[in-house]
Order: C-alpha cells, then sequence, then structure tokens
C-alpha cells in the first residue's frame, strides 16, 4: 500500500488522512509493532517509523529521549526493515519510514531502498535532505517504486514550494511552524499558507505536521489538507500508557472508537 | 599513524595535478561544493534563510565599505595584523628547522576566533538580526561570540555542552560578564556537537530575527567558505611576513584541526604556493589505536552532519561516534569539508597528535619561548616538531627551512587542564592524592 492510495481511500471517505509517527526501537522493538498495529486498526492510514539518530536536530525533547533509548538499547538500522514488514503483514495500513539522512547514506541509498521495498515500505520521509541534495535518492526510489516524501516550511520560496513539489511523490509534508518537532496548544495559522501554497504548485495530497496534538487540531486542518501527522503524542502516549493508550489516542484523533489491541 | 599523501598523479584529473602544473587555483574556492564535499544537507526550513546569508554575504564581499569596516575591526579592535615570531629556542627541539609562531593568540579575547565573529556580526546587521546564537566547546568561539554581540549591539544566546560548561567555567563567567546568555546542553554527548544541534533546534525556531554565528568552517554552504573568507588574513599576513622577515616562502605550514576554521585561514595563503607542504594535525586522543581520539579524517569516512557532506566518525549505521580530546576545541566528530577536499586530493596532509605528544610540545613551548599556547595550538606545535625532523632528514641545511606554526590561541583557558596534568598544584604535604 502507498501512501498516495491509503491518502486516496482517506478521500474517498471523506475525511482527511491521518499519518502516525511511532520512533523505531521504542520502548522496544516489538512494542513498536504492536502500537503501530494498534494506531493502524484506531483510524490511522499511514504508518511512519522514526529511524532513532544520534543528531536529531529536527525533533523536540519528547521524540529524541525516546529515540535515545531506542539507540541506548542497542536499536539497528536495519530492524526498521524487520518492522516494516512486521506492520504490512498485520494491518492495512501504508508504511513510510521517517529518517535522517546520514544512516541511509551509510548503508547505500540503494541498498536501503532495495531493502525498504522488499519489506513492504512505500517510501521515505526525509527531514535533512532536500531535492538539491537528493540525485542518488532520486534514483533509487524511481528504481525500487518509493516514495519521496519532502518537507515544505512556511520560510519556503515560490520557487523551492514548486521544485519541492514537482520532486515529491506520495504527499508533500508541510510544515505547520518554524520549529522542532513537539506538542502545541494551537495549530499556527502559518499551517494553511503552506498547505494552500503546495496546493497551488500542483501538490495532489498536502498534509500538515509539527504541533499536532489533538482531535480538534485534527478536524481543523482537516477543513483544507488531505492529511494530519501526529508523532509526539503518540509517543508521549506510548511511553505513559503503552500500546492500549496508542491506541486510544490514535481512535480519538480520528474520531472513532477504540478498538482494543491484539498481538 | 602517519598517512602517506597521495602521489599526484597526471592521468587522474586530479585538481590537484591542474594545480600542479599551474592551470588550477585551490584559493578562493566559493562552495557548496567542493569535490564531493560541502552542500546543504539542511532542513528545508532553514534554506531561506541559508540563501538570505549568502546573498548578504556574496554582497558585502563586493562591497568596499564593508571590507573596510571588516578591515578596521581587525586593525584597531583586534590588533591585527598578529605578529609573526620566530621560535629561536623551541626550533633547536625541531631538529634545527627554523620555526615561525604565527601569533592569533595575540589577538583580542585570545585566539583566530574573533576574526570569524565580527565579520559574521556585521552580516548579520546588514540582515537587520538583532539576536546571535552559537555554539561553543573550549568557551573560545562562545566567548568571541560574545565579545561581538557586546561591541555591536546584539542579543547573544551561547549554546555549550553541559559536560564542557564544567570542564570550562570560568569561559561561562567570561561570557556572562560580557552578558550573553549561556546554555547548557545536557543532551546526547553534552559536547560540541550537541550544542551545535541545540543551536540548530534554535535558530529552525527563531530565523527571523537571529543568525546563527556558527564558529568554524563546517556546517552548510555558506559558512565554510564564508567561515574561511574571513579568516584568509592569516594566511595573507602570514606569507607577507615570512618573505618579509626571510626573503623566502616556508617549507612548510602547519596547523590544528577539529572543524578547521584557523587551519584554513592560514592554509589559504599558501595553497597555490607548491614547494610549500601544508599539515593539519588532527586531535589523537589517547592514540588512533583506542576509541577515544578525534581523528576525523584520518580514520573518519565521507557522511553528512550538521549540513555538510565531509569525513565523518561514524559507526556502521551512520551514527555519530563521539569524540574524545584533551583539547575542548578539537573535540568534533566532524571536520570542514574543503578540508576532506584538500585531502582527498593531496594537496594537505593530515595527521593524528596524541593527548601525550601535545601536552609535551605545549611544556615546551612554555618553557623555550616564555608563550602558553592553547592546547588546541600545541597539536600543531607538536606536529611541528615531526614536521622538523623530516625535513632535517632530507637533503639541505636544516637552519634553512622553515615552518610557520599557526598559534591559533593562548593557553589561559588551560591552566587548570595543564596543571592536573602536569600535576602543578600543591597538596598538603601527607594528604594522598
Amino acid at each position: 500500500m502507498t501512501s498516495e492510495a491509503a491518502i486516496e481511500r482517506a478521500r474517498s471517505q471523506g475525511r482527511p488522512a491521518l499519518i502516525a509517527y511511532l520512533p523505531a526501537g521504542f520502548p522496544d522493538v516489538q512494542t513498536t509493532i504492536d502500537a503501530a498495529v494498534a494506531v493502524a486498526e484506531n483510524g490511522a492510514d499511514v504508518i511512519e517509523i522514526g529511524i532513532p539518530y544520534s543528531d536529531p536536530v529536527m525533533d523536540g525533547a519528547v521524540i529524541q529521549a525516546a529515540t535515545v533509548q531506542s539507540l541506548a538499547q542497542g536499536f539497528r538500522v536495519a530492524q526498521v526493515f524487520d518492522i516494516v514488514r512486521a506492520i504490512t503483514e498485520r494491518c492495512d495500513a501504508a508504511v513510510l519510514v521517517m529518517t535522517y539522512w546520514n544512516p541511509v547514506m551509510r548503508m547505500g541509498v540503494d541498498e536501503f531502498s532495495r531493502r525498504l521495498a522488499e519489506a513492504g515500505g512505500a517510501g521515505l520521509i526525509t527531514p535533512d535532505l532536500v531535492p538539491d541534495e537528493a540525485s542518488e535518492w532520486f534514483a533509487a526510489s524511481d528504481k525500487h517504486g518509493l516514495e519521496r516524501i519532502f518537507l515544505v516550511a512556511p520560510s519556503s520560496t515560490p520557487e523551492r514550494m514548486d521544485t519541492t513539489v514537482k520532486a515529491s511523490s506520495g504527499f508533500v509534508y508541510c510544515v505547520s511552524i518554524m520549529g522542532v518537532t513537539g506538542a502545541r496548544t494551537s495549530v499556527s495559522s502559518a499551517a494553511r499558507a503552506v498547505v494552500d501554497a503546495a496546493h497551488a504548485a500542483g501538490a495532489p495530497r498536502a498534509c500538515v505536521g509539527l504541533g499536532v496534538s489533538k482531535a480538534e487540531h485534527v478536524r481543523e486542518i482537516g477543513e483544507y489538507a488531505d492529511g494530519v501527522i501526529v508523532g509526539t503524542a503518540l509517543v508521549a502516549a506510548l511511553r505513559d500508557g503503552g500500546v492500549d493508550a496508542v491506541g486510544a489516542l490514535a481512535a480519538e484523533l480520528s474520531g472513532r472508537s477504540a478498538s482494543p489491541a491484539r498481538s | 599513524m602517519s598517512q602517506t599523501p597521495e602521489e599526484p598523479d597526471a592521468t587522474t584529473g586530479h585538481p590537484a595535478d591542474a594545480f600542479l602544473a599551474g592551470q588550477h587555483s585551490l584559493r578562493h574556492a566559493p562552495g557548496p561544493y567542493f569535490g564531493d564535499f560541502g552542500g546543504r544537507w539542511m532542513p528545508e526550513s532553514l534554506i531561506a534563510a541559508l540563501d538570505e546569508l549568502n546573498d548578504t554575504f556574496e554582497k558585502a564581499k563586493a562591497d568596499p565599505e564593508f571590507i573596510d569596516e571588516v578591515n578596521e575591526l581587525n586593525r584597531n579592535y583586534s590588533g591585527r595584523p598578529s605578529l609573526l615570531t620566530e621560535a629561536r629556542r623551541f626550533s633547536e627541539h625541531a631538529a634545527g628547522v627554523r620555526v615561525f609562531l604565527k601569533r592569533e593568540d595575540l589577538n583580542h579575547t585570545g585566539s583566530h576566533k574573533i576574526n570569524n565573529v565580527l565579520g559574521q556580526a556585521l552580516l548579520a546587521k546588514r540582515m537587520g538580526k538583532t539576536r546571535i546564537i552559537a555554539e561553543t566547546g573550549a568557551g573560545q568561539h562562545g566567548v568571541a561570540s560574545a565579545t561581538a554581540a557586546a561591541l555591536m549591539g546584539l542579543e547573544c544566546v551561547v549554546y555549550m555542552g553541559a559536560e564542557d560548561t564544567r570542564r570550562q567555567a570560568l569561559n561561562v563567567a567570561r561570557m556572562r560578564l560580557l552578558g550573553a546568555e549561556v546554555v547548557p546542553v545536557t543532551v546526547g554527548s553534552q559536547t560540541l556537537k550537541d550544542a551545535i544541534n541545540e543551536a540548530l533546534r534554535d535558530w529552525v525556531a527563531n530565523v527571523d530575527n537571529t543568525h546563527y554565528l556558527l564558529g568554524t568552517a563546517a556546517g552548510a554552504h555558506p559558512f565554510p567558505a564564508m567561515v574561511r573568507y574571513f579568516h584568509e588574513v592569516i594566511g595573507e599576513e602570514a606569507r607577507e611576513q615570512i618573505l618579509a622577515q626571510t626573503g623566502q616562502l616556508p617549507d612548510a605550514v602547519c596547523a590544528c584541526i577539529g572543524g578547521g576554521s584557523n587551519a584554513i585561514g592560514i592554509f589559504h595563503g599558501f595553497l597555490d604556493d607548491p614547494s610549500v607542504a601544508i599539515y593539519g594535525f588532527e586531535a589523537g586522543g589517547d592514540g588512533v589505536d583506542t576509541d577515544r581520539h578525534a581523528a576525523t579524517i584520518t580514520l573518519g569516512r565521507p557522511g553528512v552532519l550538521h549540513g555538510a557532506r565531509s569525513y565523518l566518525m561514524q559507526d556502521e549505521d551512520g551514527q555519530t561516534i563521539e569524540s574524545h580530546s584533551i583539547s575542548a576545541g578539537l573535540d568534533y566528530p566532524g571536520v570542514g569539508p574543503e578540508h576532506s577536499y584538500l585531502h582527498d586530493i593531496g594537496r594537505v596532509t593530515y595527521e593524528p597528535v596524541t593527548d601525550t605528544e601535545a601536552m609535551d610540545a605545549f611544556s615546551l613551548l612554555c618553557r623555550t619561548e616564555g608563550i602558553i599556547p592553547a592546547i588546541e595550538s600545541a597539536h600543531a606545535l607538536a606536529g611541528a616538531l615531526r614536521v622538523g625532523r623530516q625535513l632535517a632528514a632530507a637533503d639541505g641545511d636544516p637552519q634553512e627551512k622553515i615552518i610557520i606554526v599557526n598559534l591559533s590561541g593562548r593557553g589561559d583557558k588551560d591552566v587548570g587542564t595543564a596543571a592536573e596534568w602536569f600535576d602543578l598544584i600543591d597538596t598538603d604535604a601527607g594528604e594522598a592524592k
């Protein structure tokens, strides 16, 4: 399942897609898988598995703490393929990997892409890779049939918006505010402008992330965007209440009644 | 463990070959790429700020008023030109080869760092920014940034690993005296790389009014080329001074390398002089056969960190490995991309110097010349002793051979570390150590 198909399926049901981020190996590999399945069964259309990285400059305190713990417990990058495979076998959500670029470069962009595609992954979200530096990734993603999700921001110029939208497939990740990941009480008014600019540049699917934590945010953003990305709030729920809590939050965010976790 | 410089091979098409044939200059490399290195591996949110900085820098370089401002500050505030001092008694330990010290330690704030911060603070003002943020390891760049901010009326926040704030408590106080806010960074390894991460997070959130005053010739374009530009004065002065004092170019130029800003500054003056051998000395820590060092070029492999593709200390998964050095200023697992390029084309030789070698050279300079160097710079001194022995072993009279060492900073900040290393603090008689 591609993220494109998952988002279009949500659209056909008259709702924005819910995209859920969880860090790989937090609190352990099996729980990452169980949590992702619980989130998918409670309404998430796309699952985003983050690879823990030593220098996560776009992440705030909650996600940093989770990924630091995962690394301290010995998480290895190749385990992300096992996680992706296990999730895709157990639910019908699209599964993307979110990763800073150096771990991909270290494994080899083509090798990483081949293994991700083999595991059933839909593509990559790349927070510190802009299209200007992505020639290897263009080649590998085309070859292995993976989606390229680049980010656009309130600071993106019209020229860069245009370039980035053209370079993207799946959807365009609209950063709602100038800042790092983390829950915020309200959604920045900049979010709508970024989504409008992405649509105007021709993006068929524009989804909003950063600072989205509540059902009311999801409803508000759903008025103008094609999908809503939630990370920190889910990670905090998983940290504090385990798989049941993260499933319940996903149900709340998607406006469904919670279905119990099964493993 | 030393590396053999690549023999230039006319068939490979290396830029160094063209350079050696006189066809190609290695000076003023504009970026964003230096061969396979450099670039802008940064979040999209920051690209607009990098573009704005690049435009402002390019316009400023072409503006005589800006050049005058920089020159005036260098002369009447920093105290440039810095001296070139012949180290006669120290030279006896370099097999008699003449050693000259480029005295960046005599600049205001005590190191080369002031060259870059004044230039960037001027650019910040041109961009209408009212706040600068900076990272610091040993505190040298933080102190220099706090100084420039005070001079130009800018708000200043310095990110410093919590581990380093303990090691360098006096420099923390110094920055606070100058009006800066010092933020101890408690995530990750709590050292320089994590301070940079935290500064980048601040920058993303506050880019409207904030300039990130990066302290080394690393990071995303335009930082490597821009930081080098503000330090080129070191090499230009040194080249003129050595010609005036001796009538000849040096046989070798030596500098220490962390991120590599002092080194690229002095190297730049000599890159196009094929007769000048150029050496960069990395922090070898406990030794490059241990896992406690910061020998990025010697043992690292290319990767991306903090916005540039360059040599990087990383594990098999691409996770950054924590570096170790007695010198906080060299304790960084990355290196500026232009150095990676100069290494790959064989123009500059990069070698590690251990903590012990550096501290021996530190002590030697104190006792032979009456100059207490920064421990960073002591790595260059130790390397110069090694290069001196090599030069002396070759044909010709050692006393007709010349090495310039970039003495990038003074050692006042390192007295505590040195006192501990050399066991110089008196303890009460009978008290167990």
